[in-house]
């Protein structure tokens, strides 16, 4: 019997490489998944480069009107702050999670009395919604808050503001609790990308005498370079994303003090409901964010072989 | 001098042993160091338990940083009934457990055949997936919003569902399937000459396999859709059908300035993602490298 089985599956096997050839059942698997995303993603993201092209205020049918949204935004100052905004919501937050992380994994990295505690207090917050982390520091960021209290109490009283309130404030007081959420998570993924490193190339450098700093440059660095590209497409995406704290805190003012990309996109389609150029907004997001997906994409691409 | 420079974690090696005093200063600075990191990453937290117990009159009057003087636990029931966070919390629970779920089940289905059959175009269809998840959300915002208002689906729980689900799938697939390419060939084979059918290796082989996997996704998938804010505020409008997240900020526009009230909010709606966080914590973990060691 098993015999007869084998003898019938043997002469198809020279054709595949292990897995079977898929049964319309397979097929299916494949296909229902693909339909969902097609459905709720795909179709949406090509509607959505379509809408960028036209004028449409939600209640009358859509205009075509080729690239003028676009030429507007060439001219639109709150676009060209919330571009800048962006980026340096992009370098701050990105190379101060990414700093952070390293630092806090490299100073937990060993395994040893109480270090789970120590771990599982930075890395609490990133188990919070943006929402409720940026509603916590609103709290505290209040004129008669904790914040100013705390200045007041050691002799800064003149550094105190509304930090929330005052345009020249109000965007780098909502990147510190982005950062405060993000470093946990950044410290996990270089936590693990660490255990992964050979213990004895650390004690080949100490025979050749390295320096810790040396170990650290020409050991640690170097192979934490995979964790490395995964960290900083994360911080990027997270940064374009980064939506919900400013949303929830200042809605980009005031004054477009701390207006996003994301948050003027949101607003001129929703609040203002021009729609048209709220999509023309998402496509430059887009656009920033193409090269990340891209180079996500080849690392993944490499890796399922 | 090199030696004694190095940091505390290279200490871990057999030729330390011969310095216990500098070895134990070390070890008592490192403890000192990292309790006050600790403390300093959690007194955000400890804050705005104690303003969330504390009276608005005790507020209002001694101001937000001063000393409690009051204990007010009435916050909770304000935020709770008053403040929507009740219905919001069922409403989340309503969207957050079937969009996990959903979401394994079909991207399980998918990682599957992606993984061990031979699919035409296999590797571009995994891309292609995960490259949806990619896209940034802001360009699907308006069209879904417009499409589920065309289809008459617009401001209904199973809508957000469903984008929920669609939006996360990609990445779901990518990270199954690459687990489940590690499942021996062989178990497949010797399922497939007991006389198993597809479903029946799909549903009681490799799935049961891959345990670890989809509980490490589920934990931190659970998370992402709970704490999600632009999704729900992009496809629901009524008040009383919004999860937790933008209801905590209609909680906000509604206690204006009652900041020991939001506290309490914030508290309730962080309570069931540190939950699962406990609970879950080594897979929640493993999840968040999952996707990223790669």
């Amino acid at each position: 019997m098993t015999a007869a089985l084998r003898a019938a599956v043997r002469p198809r096997r020279p054709h595949r490489r292990g897995p079977s050839r898929p049964s319309p059942l397979i097929i299916g698997f494949v296909l229902i998944p693909l339909l969902v995303e097609a459905v709720s993603v795909f179709w949406p993201a090509i509607q959505g480069f379509y809408i960028s092209l036209t004028h449409w205020n939600g209640v009358n049918p859509p205009t075509f009107a080729g690239l003028a949204n676009y030429r507007q935004m060439a001219g639109d100052p709150v676009f060209r702050k919330a571009l800048e905004d962006t980026a340096l919501w992009l370098v701050l937050f990105g190379g101060l999670s990414a700093a952070g992380g390293l630092g806090a994994a490299l100073f937990l990295q060993r395994e040893r009395r109480g270090i789970a505690i120590y771990r599982a207090a930075l890395f609490l917050p990133v188990v919070f919604s943006l929402t409720a982390t940026a509603l916590m520091w609103q709290t505290l960021y209040q004129p008669n808050g904790v914040l100013n209290g705390v200045l007041s109490a050691v002799g800064l009283g003149g550094w105190q503001h509304a930090w929330l309130a005052n345009p020249s404030t109000a965007l780098y007081a909502q990147i510190v609790p982005a950062l405060w959420r993000e470093i946990g998570y950044v410290m996990v993924l270089y936590l693990a990308g660490l255990k992964g490193i050979d213990p004895a190339l650390y004690e080949a450098a100490k025979v050749d005498g390295a320096s810790a700093w040396q170990q650290f440059r020409n050991v640690t660095l170097p192979q934490l370079r995979s964790v490395n590209a995964v960290v900083v497409s994360v911080i990027i995406i997270d940064s374009l994303r980064s939506f919900d704290v400013v949303w929830s805190l200042t809605q980009g003012g005031p004054y477009n003090s701390s207006q996003l990309l994301s948050t003027y996109m949101y607003q001129t389609a929703f609040v203002n409901t021009d729609f048209g150029y709220g999509c023309a907004l998402a496509v430059a997001i887009f656009v920033l964010a193409f090269g990340v997906i891209v180079s996500y994409l080849v690392r993944a691409f490499k890796e399922s072989d | 001098m090199a030696a004694t420079v190095s940091p505390d974690s290279l200490a871990a090696r057999p030729a330390r042993a011969r310095r216990p005093l500098g070895k134990r200063l070390r070890t008592i600075g490192f403890h000192t160091g990292a309790s006050a990191l600790s403390l300093l990453w959690f007194l955000p937290i400890a804050l705005i338990l104690v303003i969330s117990f504390r009276s608005t009159d005790d507020v209002l009057g001694n101001g937000l940083n001063a000393l409690p003087h009051s204990f007010a636990p009435d916050n909770y029931s304000a935020a709770w009934s008053g403040g929507g966070m009740q219905q919001a919390l069922i409403n989340s629970a309503i969207v957050s457990v079937p969009a996990v779920a959903l979401t394994l089940l079909l991207a399980s289905m998918a990682a599957f055949a992606l993984s061990r059959y031979k699919i035409p175009l296999r590797r571009t269809l995994i891309l292609v997936m995960l490259g949806g998840n990619l896209l940034p959300p802001q360009i699907l915002l308006v069209p879904v919003a417009k499409l589920s208002q065309v289809f008459g689906l617009y401001d209904s729980l199973p809508t957000l569902i469903a984008v929920e689900v669609g939006f996360g799938l990609g990445f779901y697939v990518f990270v199954l399937q690459g687990f489940m390419r590690t499942i021996p060939a062989e178990i497949q084979q010797a399922a497939l000459l007991d006389g198993a059918g597809a479903f029946q290796i799909y549903w009681r082989i490799v799935l049961p396999l891959t345990r670890p996997a989809l509980a490490a996704l589920g934990a931190l998938s659970f998370t992402w859709v709970f704490n999600d804010l632009l999704w729900p505020i992009t496809v629901l409008i009524t008040q009383s059908k919004m999860p937790v997240t933008p209801a905590l900020l209609s909680l906000q526009g509604q206690y204006v300035s009652y900041w020991n009230v939001i506290a309490a909010g914030s508290v309730i709606a962080a309570i069931p993602t540190v939950a699962v966080f406990l609970r879950f914590q080594r897979h929640f973990i493993a999840g968040l490298n999952l996707g990223a060691v790669k």
